[in-house]
């Protein structure tokens, strides 16, 4: 009679971890979904303020845009430094994803505060408070994966890239490649469509 | 911003207990733990209540403790149940009942929100946890750790939606699904509905957490060879219910979040002014709820499936047709939410989609009907507890159905939505379905959990006190409806007619309360007797499936030796195969086990202060909850020493110890 | 013999009207509530035709199989059979509760469509327009047509279609229902819903409040009067006599929340105080005010194609 044929390599590239954390980065999926769902619902409930073409500069979102892409690459290769073992590597392209990751969010509150300084802020009109909490939410994301970032540069200085490590890693490179694909979502509905339509 | 305001934020002294129910309340809370302290400091049972139980990741024990907080709040939901009936029966006319109108508001929206998340989710993960490792031949759920921590923020959300009483005054009294705009500022004023809104958030996500594991266990760590085709019904369903969970309840985590946002940082997703749409929240809060109420049937309908064969002496006929069933019902939870709001006003064609998608539900209910029926036909019908149970959530479940069929036709909705008729329609569902499903599954695997069965008499007086309460209750409720009685009225005029039948209702449900205090004697005659009534080989029902196998009470390690399946019905297929006996362990091995965690219980600690913070809005406390949760997390993310090792040997000698005891 | 056959029939009329004056949904006094009650009795009756034989066929095979029952006939071994089950026999029993939902399906289609509450009752005479201002905690019904206003009290001329159009103001949703006339719609602030009504018998019925909406939610009761066409025409002349009409500040006094109101006549209407009160929340500055001239008040016809309304 076998024995459990489970995955008990105890601390390895743990399969049930990633299913997991699969499912758990579909349900945010939904999260981001019922946001979308209000925003489409409400974008246009402006209540006599600016519309989406007034408020927007698309320059400024590309640019936005463009780092966030960046910072998905920088975290490609920093799974490929990962895989080889190569752990300053590793290491040093966490550093990379974190500034473009910082950079990205320094923009974003910029322009938050813009908004808000020219009185158009969350409490401003529905379609503003549905922005705000769109990308908002988004920007949260970032913000956890930079926290994660930092605790995950710790962990490979201090122990290297052990599989329990590096497990950890791709369920971080997962988190970051889904909340660029929310991004380009973002970009498309609430930047592009917002000025272009 | 002054210091005082800085350090309280909302909070002022007048949120102490000051009106009769919230100082009863708070001073029944107190005298319970004081009562409980006293208790386990005069036994010395501190040090064993947190390594054994407390912090636990054995499903078995966190299963156990799911129930008893879920009994708890039973009688918690259910006083507020009689206390409804008590105000309804009497305030005809000039009488306005014992109640003012916002008390009584409040009390069945406390009602529904505790009987739906903290009674029937807690009871169903309760069950999920002890049962579905074993039915696949699992030790763990995949996740140990999450399991720990979804527990403890269950209980967080438990506590905080009965904070108000000690510090507040007030609950919601919009309903217990806090609809826009009432729930809004402007028309709720108080933290009422800021209390709603947390206590669902945290029980929210740890019910989210559990959905995760309980998927990723069934789909991987099946023990070899089962295959998802000879899966036991109650996994199944299971399975069923918890994509239902992930699927919606971000849902859920959204809508109230936004509704958060609005009440407390001015915005206006569903306000009446600058461009909020209450429609809105009506649907996506129906989107969650119309699947949540699936949720919540789905593992009784496994539960039947398993007390019908094994008290038939049967295999389940119709299998692939439960399974399907089950699969279509869960697949139509997510078109259907519309019913809910016919008379919004979205037209006939939206109206008349939803409704007929409604209807549909009715053919594999009808199907597990059938399917039961046909697998007692020929079989040997024994008139156990469970089986009672089973009949009699047919003799409601049908009639609770057609009512709600009859409503999915929005021409007959119109008359019949928000009236007492619902009410009838959707207790039944939960009542006659959901909960009567719980107590055939607690009884049937009581004595898997603790070695010894429960008192037969005193089951049955339990059901038929509860059956013919049930009837007594619900019955004149579906008759209001026709009458025209309106829900959630705190009184009415005599010249209605409705109060005849509202007093046989309030004695229908002193009847029911009877049933469950007959429960609990059931439970304590059952411990005192229970050296009468030991299960000593495991099996004490002839069953079928993994869970069986395994000796009464379970060890901690559950399987000595993982099982290979060859077929459905595993453990009746490993008895033919031996001669009715289990077939016996020749090699064993050493097994790892998840180790005891504290982290889950200080999480939510943290979390718990984050929704008391946020309900006050004391932004430094909601900081250092915040900040202490992540901690904690980021602390546990660092642990690698999470298992340890039960030698083979040691396997060995409990095994055979319980091997000679059935073998006798 | 003769006596038996007229005293039984009258017996169970009897028996009859005493259930349907108690069952208001069952006690119709209008076309719609007609033909709400007719799909009840019809869906209930095709639902029977499946869910009572098979609790009968419960009870008897629960009943015969019991393990106490020495003569039934037990499978010898259950499993070969179950094992060995067809995809289509087990299909087979998929038909049955599929061909009631399908009847079940074309009724729900046909009738929700019939009974569409933004349809018009078919009649050759001039429909009746009245306005529902659902507000904390009564109900304000202004007649254009007429240019009077009441609270807490309707009364048309049987025989008359009736337009009701739906809002509310200072208030969450409400819901609208007289249970004698027909079923109940949602009147909610910011749009408006159109309800259509007829009473075919003279009568006083109630109408009530559905939907929670606060503190005054139980005492949110309104009377309903049908009556002919002469004493309607008489009745709308003796409320324009009545003492006050309801100009912007009575009506910003009215919103104001209060409980139990007592029923109220207005002589006059706010020329398109409706309009006014639906538009407000379109945009900041449209909140009324006395100061405003009425003649600035947003026109109904002109307003904007995009107001969000019952077409969702």
């Amino acid at each position: 009679m076998e024995t459990a044929i489970e995955h008990k390599s105890p601390h390895g590239t743990n399969d049930k971890a990633i299913l997991g954390f699969w499912i758990y980065l579909m349900t945010d999926l939904i999260i981001f979904a019922a946001l979308f769902a209000a925003y489409a619902v409400l974008r246009g409930n402006t209540f006599g303020g600016p519309s989406e073409r007034d408020l927007f500069s698309l320059p400024f979102v590309l640019a936005e845009t463009m780092i966030l892409l960046t910072s998905s690459f920088t975290s490609g290769l920093m799974m490929l430094a990962a895989h080889r073992g190569k752990k300053n590597q590793t290491i040093g392209w966490l550093v990379a994803t974190f500034l473009l990751g910082a950079s990205f969010l320094a923009l974003e509150l910029s322009e938050f505060s813009r908004f808000i300084a020219e009185g158009h802020g969350p409490q401003a009109s529905a379609s503003l408070s549905s922005y705000f909490t769109l990308v908002g939410t988004h920007g949260l994301h970032i913000a956890v994966g930079l926290l994660w970032i930092i605790v995950s540069s710790m962990q490979v200085a201090r122990r290297g890239l052990t599989p329990f490590i590096t497990s950890k890693l791709t369920r971080f490179s997962l988190f970051w490649h889904f909340l660029d694909i929310v991004w380009i979502f973002i970009f498309t509905i609430v930047y592009l469509m917002g000025v272009a339509l | 911003m002054t210091l005082t305001q800085f350090i309280f934020g909302k909070l002022t002294l007048d949120a102490l207990p000051h009106v009769w129910y919230t100082i009863g309340g708070t001073a029944f809370l107190l005298a319970m733990g004081v009562a409980a302290a006293g208790f386990l400091t005069y036994k010395k049972l501190w040090k064993w209540l947190w390594n054994e139980w407390l912090t636990s990741t054995d499903p078995k024990k966190i299963g156990i403790m799911y129930i008893l907080v879920a009994s708890v709040m039973f009688f918690r939901g259910g006083l507020d149940a009689v206390m409804i009936w008590f105000q309804q029966a009497s305030a005809a006319g000039v009488s306005q009942g014992y109640l003012d109108p916002g008390h009584f508001q409040q009390i069945f929206t406390a009602h529904g929100d505790i009987m739906v998340f903290f009674v029937t989710m807690g009871f169903l993960f309760g069950l999920i946890n002890l049962i579905v490792p074993l039915q696949i031949g699992a030790r763990d759920l995949a996740f140990p750790f999450l399991n720990s921590l979804g527990f403890w923020l269950y209980l967080a959300g438990a506590i905080l939606i009965n904070f108000f009483f000690v510090i507040g005054g007030d609950f919601a009294a919009t309903g217990w699904l806090a609809t826009a705009p009432l729930s809004e500022l402007q028309f709720s004023p108080g933290v009422g509905v800021d209390y709603w809104i947390w206590s669902l958030q945290v029980s929210g996500l740890g019910t989210l957490l559990g959905g995760i594991n309980f998927l990723v266990t069934i789909l991987k760590m099946r023990a070899p060879g089962m295959t998802l085709k000879k899966m036991p019904l109650f996994v199944w369903t299971s399975l069923c219910s918890m994509v239902l969970v992930v699927s919606v309840f971000p849902i859920l985590t959204a809508t109230i979040a936004l509704l958060f946002l609005d009440r407390t940082f001015g915005m206006h997703f569903f306000t009446l002014t600058a461009g909020g749409n209450p429609m809105m929240y009506t649907n996506l809060i129906w989107m969650w709820g119309h699947p949540e109420v699936y949720i919540l049937i789905l593992p009784s309908f496994g539960i039947f499936s398993e007390v019908v064969a094994t008290f038939s002496g049967k295999r389940l006929v119709g299998y692939m047709s439960l399974v399907l069933a089950a699969i279509e019902i869960s697949l139509l939870a997510f078109l259907v939410w519309l019913h809910h709001f016919f008379t919004m006003g979205a037209g006939a064609d939206v109206n008349a989609f939803f409704g007929i998608v409604t209807m549909f539900i009715a053919i594999p209910t009808g199907i597990q009907m059938i399917s039961w029926i046909r697998t007692m036909y020929r079989g040997r019908v024994n008139f156990t507890t469970p089986i009672y149970w089973f009949l009699g959530f047919v003799g409601t479940f049908t009639f609770g159905g057609m009512a709600g069929v009859l409503m999915a036709s929005p021409g007959a909705d119109f008359q019949l939505h928000n009236s007492l008729f619902l009410v009838a329609h959707f207790h039944t569902m939960i009542v006659g379905g959901a909960l009567f499903g719980i107590f055939a599954g607690i009884t049937y695997w009581w004595p898997k959990v603790t070695g010894w069965k429960l008192n037969e008499r005193l089951g049955r007086r339990a059901f038929w006190l509860w059956i013919v309460g049930f009837f007594m209750s619900f019955v004149p409720l579906y008759i209001l409806g026709f009458m025209g009685a309106t829900r959630r009225l705190d009184h009415y005029d005599a010249s209605t007619g409705f109060q005849p039948l509202f007093i046989i209702s309030a004695i229908g449900v002193v009847i029911i309360a009877c049933g469950a205090l007959m429960q609990v004697w059931q439970v304590i005659v059952s411990f005192k007797e229970r050296k009468q009534n030991l299960d000593t080989t495991g099996d004490p029902w002839n069953a079928r499936t993994l869970e069986w196998s395994v000796p009464s009470p379970v060890p901690s390690y559950s399987f000595a030796v993982i099982p290979e399946v060859c077929d459905r019905d595993a453990f009746w297929d490993m008895k033919e195969a031996n001669g009715g006996m289990p077939p016996k362990i020749t090699k064993y091995e050493d097994i790892e086990m998840p180790k005891n965690t504290a982290m889950g219980i200080y999480v939510s600690g943290f979390v718990f202060l984050i929704g008391f913070a946020m309900v006050w809005q004391i932004w430094w406390l909601a900081a250092v909850g915040l900040i202490g949760a992540i901690a904690c997390v980021i602390i546990r993310s660092f642990d690698e020493e999470t298992e340890y090792v039960i030698p083979a040997g040691q396997v060995e000698k409990m095994e055979t110890a319980r091997q000679l005891a059935m073998r006798q | 013999m003769g006596l038996r056959r007229t005293i039984r029939p009258r017996i169970s009329r009897n028996i009859r009207d005493i259930i349907e004056v108690m069952f208001s949904i069952l006690d119709p006094k209008g076309p719609i509530a007609m033909q709400e009650k007719g799909l009840i009795i019809t869906a209930v009756s095709i639902m029977l035709i499946i869910v009572v034989p098979v609790l009968v066929a419960l009870v008897a095979v629960v009943w015969k199989y019991r393990a106490g029952n020495k003569g039934a006939k037990r499978e010898g071994n259950p499993d070969d059979r179950a094992k060995n089950t067809s995809f289509a026999r087990e299909a087979v029993w998929w038909i049955f509760p599929s061909i009631i939902v399908a009847i079940l399906g074309v009724i729900t289609w046909k009738s929700a469509h019939a009974l569409d509450p933004s349809q018009a009752v078919s009649s050759n005479v001039k429909p009746l327009t009245i306005q529902v201002v659902a507000l904390d905690w009564k109900w304000l019904f202004i007649y254009p047509q007429q240019n009077i206003a009441t609270v807490n009290f309707i009364q048309f001329p049987t025989g008359t279609p009736l337009n009701f159009e739906l809002t509310a103001d200072g208030a969450p949703m409400n819901g609208f229902w007289i249970p004698q006339l027909g079923g109940q719609e949602y009147a909610m602030a910011g749009m408006t819903n159109q309800l259509h009504l007829m009473a075919t018998a003279p009568g006083v019925f109630t109408g009530q409040a559905t939907e929670i909406n606060g503190q005054g939610f139980a005492g949110m009761k309104f009377e309903v009067k049908a009556t002919s066409q002469n004493d309607f025409d008489a009745w709308v002349a003796s409320v324009r006599r009545s003492a006050h009409p309801l100009t912007l500040d009575e009506y910003n006094n009215l919103v104001e929340p209060s409980q139990n109101n007592p029923q109220a006549l207005y002589s006059s209407v706010q020329e398109n105080l409706y309009g006014a009160i639906v538009a407000k929340f379109m945009a900041p500055g449209m909140m009324m005010s006395s100061s405003t001239p009425s003649s600035s008040m947003p026109d109904m016809q002109n307003m904007p194609a995009n107001m969000p309304g019952m077409k969702m």
